[in-house]
């Protein structure tokens, strides 16, 4: 199951032709302990780069771009009432939501494993 | 006789931690720091503290079968227990009238008692907003003498009166920008702010349809004219710029940036929240504005109150002024009237009605008391020491905290240090929780957005020297704690009425109403 | 001068801790030819405390005050009783001088009361959760036609005829701006409000349908068919308040499906000021739409040492944070009136509230009756709390607006005419509202039936 990785610090995981997002670990330290998400509708056509979710801690409020594009299929609705699974395991319980692979050839631009922790190392 | 507190809340009893003063007691109290209830808690269906002339006949009924049925929910309390229980919770309060409040860009200067006292008299108070024109020419009066005020204080032909606070009068400025615009078919898309801009800018902005783009700053903290200059064109309807701006400086070119805007035929917003540095002493109008809204709670000492009513009339050039807002009032002769709806050649060109009445009287009657009090003279007083006193904190503090604009010239009304090498990881917000132990409500902090840890200081012109000396002295005991790392200042304040609050629990369980009754 | 504590030797020995030789060396970035040679031409100089009062008097004076005639207008502002303890307790320094509770632990005051405020607006609207209240009425009535648009992610909103014309007014200037459709309609003045003609009106683009509540011409009706009508239309039903004191009596618009309830506060507490300030009150039935409202939210949470505690929260919705993607522009809350209010209602409570909004009913039926009597007089409205609306059909061709203009000459001030709130409606020329509070006897309502029968005879 590949992951790939966004300079915005979301994760993306390829399982057949479903994808799932979230933001990385890095992304929900920098932004402290989070108090609500607000995902996209199933149903709703995501452009990559394009607003997706919204992640907000006590002061800020932070979009969420869709890595790809594609359709939502599934939100993640245990964030609804427990929004800390973001900071608690925010690459695998705290995933945000699915989505359909529009062009598998934009996962080509985004980062792998290594790559991502480099360019973390690097900010 | 009430029912006893029903939930049986008490305040929980404090375990001596070592940090607070004394031991824990019986009632959670400590001498004059007293804990209250919830009004729920200790009020009760059946109690009122309003004695009505009740009639004992029996009740007509016209109500339609629409009766209220059931509880509502209210609980009262007698007048005696009402007025302690809000003494009680006023004395958990940080108030101007208690101490030095530096709270920048919000101006809490001295709110004078003889304001008040002019807002009571019942030919102002007791006036119904469309009484007859013939039995309010008084009130009328008030509202045409205090926009005459603002027009010749900003240099400006015309004024909005009717915005109710300052993000209101935003909106008025913007909106007449946008019908002018649109009265002469020009279609334009984008509003520019700087980074520095309080959040109201580009929401205001974006709320009347455009699209909001950053201006970009110098390096010594004023706008960059030559970038500013170069993104200039026919997609830009306005610039909207603090004067003096957010990190405490006079935008020294303001007026070649405001020439730049009307040659490429743009609006010129001012954001007049930083009115107070320059309150008689310069005329905005001189510089160019189209549109600024003063915030009459910040310069013309209307009290915050809390969070509001605030009161902002908006001073508009002749290009905005055929399109300001109704109702407003107009002088012919002696005689003072309301200009409204019914007035075909004034709706036809206003953008409309902001709001259901014609504005902030009680503020308006405070604030020309305010202005009389004062006179021109006084009022340039009132910037000058202003700008002695912010000036005054910034030269004494420059040594030791971190001051980003400092070699910019001098501050205007604010002084702006940043967060800068603290130790271990003490932040702007432990500096602040230690100030509030030292007796001070915390100046301005993480605002503006440009400065790392920003603390924005406005000591405004009603504190004394010695107010000031003591204040530099203990900001800069907190600093020198600040910068050595001294990690007792995380759990700080230690004496204030309650520790730090837990703000994401609020945020992630929201409970924004008392249901203590109905859990059970 | 009085309220200016530094002296000229402060003034100096400040100067030379900051390195300038005059006050005008701070002033250097202002360009030369906008610098000022002195104070401002054509303002006066300063005042002593006296004479500033003497001149305030003397414009006070100019104006009749509610008190002192027989008083009958509303449409939107009640005057109302007011218990001396509740200005005593605004003016209390830690209320009156504080500022919006951006640090808890000194704002304790202020929080636990905009808690207990939110409580009891919810309450009395049959609601959820309410805010810590917006400037007025009329921009609350906006600005929950700006949420209904986020919540439904429709943009029609339907506007009962029979909403105050100014609140309408309000909506139109803002939808121009905001490409929100607004379906509005003339005002027709008979007994019962238009419900099919407005239900009729409802679509699946429309967002939300407004009505008053009592309504402009103080008409109550119940408002489920309409709640029924918008939500199987996928449209929010708003409720508008502008007498809150009618909650006393009349069942709560959330008990009746309204999904957002707003109004004007002013009734309780604040008083007439001629306008302002006064108090927006914000709230939602359900819990769910929270994230959606405009505006400070005072919530409940505990400290460091586990002790009870509140905060502003949920401020991610604001512009502070969210700028231009906020829900709203608003910055601040009507605090001062917001206090006034809780007070009031404090010291009311359900008992007084209800025996107050009794008191109201009971003298506005006596004077319904009595100026039923009034040859010339029809009174129009059946159901109503404490206004009605009457057709001076004795009055031809004077005009409702001018009899109040006459009337008010000889000092009775008798209601708010239909052609004052509705410009450009001929056929409104003879209406006029009649609003009858706790603070009219029985002898001013005398005395407008008789000046009126002087009038119309």
């Amino acid at each position: 199951m590949p992951r790939y990785f966004t300079d915005e610090h979301e994760w993306i995981d390829i399982e057949g032709d479903s994808a799932t997002v979230g933001i990385t670990d890095y992304a929900q330290e920098q932004l402290g302990d989070i108090v609500f998400v607000e995902l996209p509708d199933v149903g709703a056509a995501l452009d990559k780069g394009g607003d997706a979710a919204v992640v907000e801690s006590v002061k800020a409020a932070s979009d969420v771009y869709a890595p790809i594009t594609g359709e939502v299929t599934e939100g993640n609705g245990a964030l609804e009432d427990e929004p800390a699974l973001v900071n608690t395991s925010p690459e695998e319980d705290g995933w945000f939501f699915r989505m359909t692979i529009g062009d598998t050839s934009e996962l080509e631009g985004l980062m792998d494993d290594k790559a991502y922790k480099a360019f973390i190392d690097g900010l | 006789m009430n029912a006893p507190n029903k939930s049986g809340w008490k305040p929980a009893m404090t375990p001596d931690n070592g940090a607070s003063a004394g031991t824990g007691t019986l009632t959670g109290n400590r001498a004059l720091m007293l804990e209250e209830p919830l009004l729920f808690e200790i009020g009760h269906a059946e109690t009122t503290g309003v004695d009505l002339e009740l009639v004992e006949a029996e009740l007509p009924n016209r109500l339609g079968g629409m009766e209220r049925k059931g509880s509502i929910g209210l609980v009262g309390l007698t007048e005696p227990e009402t007025v302690r229980h809000y003494t009680r919770l006023s004395r958990q309060n940080y108030g101007i009238d208690l101490g030095f409040f530096p709270l920048g860009s919000c101006t809490m200067k001295h709110n004078p008692r003889l304001n008040e006292k002019v807002a009571r008299m019942p030919g102002f108070a007791d006036v119904h907003p469309m009484a007859p024109a013939s039995t309010a020419q008084g009130a009328l009066q008030v509202v045409y003498e205090l926009g005459d005020w603002l027009k010749k204080l900003t240099g400006m032909p015309a004024v909005a009166m009717s915005p109710k606070a300052g993000a209101h009068g935003e909106l008025c400025g913007i909106l007449a920008i946008r019908a002018a615009l649109t009265a002469r078919g020009d279609a334009r898309e984008v509003v520019l702010c700087p980074e520095s801009a309080h959040g109201t800018n580009p929401a205001t902005a974006a709320f009347a349809g455009y699209r909001v783009e950053d201006i970009p700053a110098t390096p010594e903290g004023r706008v960059d004219v030559d970038a500013l200059k170069a993104r200039l064109g026919p997609d830009v309807a306005a610039v909207m710029i603090t004067n003096p701006n957010t990190c405490g400086l006079f935008e020294r070119d303001f007026k070649v940036i405001a020439d730049a805007v009307h040659e490429a035929g743009g609006f010129v917003y001012c954001d007049g929240a930083n009115f107070n540095a320059i309150v008689g002493k310069v005329r905005p109008g001189d510089l160019g504005v189209d549109a600024m809204h003063i915030n009459l709670h910040k310069t013309f000492s209307t009290p915050h109150g809390g969070g509001g009513p605030g009161s902002g009339p908006v001073v508009l050039s002749e290009a905005l002024a055929a399109y300001a807002p109704l109702p407003f009032v107009r002088k012919t002769g002696d005689l003072y009237e309301l200009v409204e709806e019914e007035d075909a050649a004034a709706a036809e060109t206003s953008f409309g009605r902001m709001t259901a009445f014609h504005g902030q009287m009680g503020m308006f009657t405070r604030a020309l008391t305010y202005m009389l009090s004062h006179g021109a003279d006084g009022l340039k007083q009132v910037s000058e020491d202003a700008v002695l006193n912010a000036n005054y904190i910034l030269r004494s503090l420059e040594d030791l905290l971190h001051a980003p604009y400092a070699d910019s010239g001098p501050c205007m009304h604010e002084a702006l240090f940043g967060d800068k090498d603290f130790g271990n990881g003490l932040t702007t917000l432990d500096l602040a929780k230690a100030l509030i132990d030292e007796g001070y409500h915390p100046m301005t902090v993480y605002f503006p957005l440009v400065v790392h840890g920003a603390m924005l200081v406005e000591p405004t012109e009603t504190e004394s020297k010695a107010t000031i000396d003591q204040f530099i002295s203990a900001f800069r005991s907190v600093a020198q704690r600040a910068l050595d790392g001294d990690e007792s200042m995380k759990h700080a304040p230690y004496y204030a009425p309650r520790r730090r609050l837990d703000e994401t629990q609020a945020a992630r369980k929201p409970v924004l109403a008392w249901e203590g009754d109905r859990e059970t | 001068m009085r309220y200016l504590p530094l002296t000229d030797t402060d003034r100096g020995d400040m100067l030379e801790r900051v390195g300038a030789s005059s006050i005008d060396d701070l002033f250097v970035d202002v360009p030369e030819a906008a610098r000022l040679d002195g104070p401002i031409r054509g303002l006066p100089m300063h005042m002593s405390e006296m004479a500033v009062e003497r001149h305030m008097r003397a414009r006070s004076k100019k104006n009749l005050a509610a008190a002192d005639a027989p008083f009958f207008l509303g449409a939107g502002a009640y005057r109302h009783h007011v218990p001396a303890s509740v200005d005593t307790i605004i003016q209390r320094g830690e209320f009156l001088t504080a500022y919006t509770p951006y640090q808890p632990e000194i704002a304790q005051g202020t929080l636990q009361m905009l808690f207990e405020f939110q409580t009891q607006v919810a309450r009395l609207y049959g609601c959820a959760v309410a805010n810590a209240s917006m400037y007025d009425g009329s921009t609350a009535c906006w600005e929950a036609v700006a949420m209904a648009g986020r919540v439904t992610r429709k943009s029609r909103a339907v506007l009962s005829g029979a909403l105050h014309p100014h609140y309408t007014e309000v909506v139109k200037t803002m939808a121009q701006f905001t490409g929100d459709t607004i379906a509005d309609s003339a005002p027709t003045v008979q007994p019962e409000p238009d419900e099919a003609g407005l239900i009729a009106r409802i679509d699946d683009q429309t967002s939300c349908v407004v009505v008053q509540y009592p309504d402009i011409l103080g008409r109550v009706s119940d408002l489920s068919k309409v709640a029924e009508a918008a939500h199987e239309k996928g449209a929010l039903l708003i409720a508008v308040v502008t007498e809150p004191v009618a909650l006393g009596a009349i069942a709560s618009p959330g008990e009746l499906g309204a999904d957002i309830v707003v109004g004007e506060g002013q009734s309780i507490g604040v008083g007439l000021q001629f306008g302002g300030p006064y108090l927006g009150l914000f709230a939602v039935r359900d819990k769910k739409h929270v994230r959606q409202m405009p505006g400070r939210l005072c919530g409940e949470t505990q400290d460091a040492e586990g002790k009870r505690g509140y905060v502003l929260t949920l401020s991610t919705r604001e512009q502070h944070i969210r700028r231009e993607k906020a829900t709203s522009n608003i910055c601040t809350n009507s605090g001062l009136c917001a206090l006034a209010f809780t007070v009031h209602m404090t010291l009311l409570g359900e008992k007084g509230l209800r025996q107050l909004a009794m008191e109201n009913h009971r003298l506005a039926c006596i004077a319904a009756d009595r100026l039923a009597k009034v040859p010339g007089v029809e009174v129009i409205t059946r159901s109503f709390f404490n206004e009605f609306a009457v057709k001076l059909t004795g009055a031809k061709g004077i005009g409702a607006r001018q009899i109040v203009r006459d009337l008010a000459d000889e000092g009775v001030l008798a209601g708010v005419s239909l052609a004052r709130l509705y410009p450009g409606h001929p056929e409104l020329d003879d209406a006029l509202l009649i609003a009858v509070t706790e603070t009219s006897t029985e002898d001013d309502i005398a005395a407008l039936a008789h000046a009126l029968q002087e009038k119309l005879a």
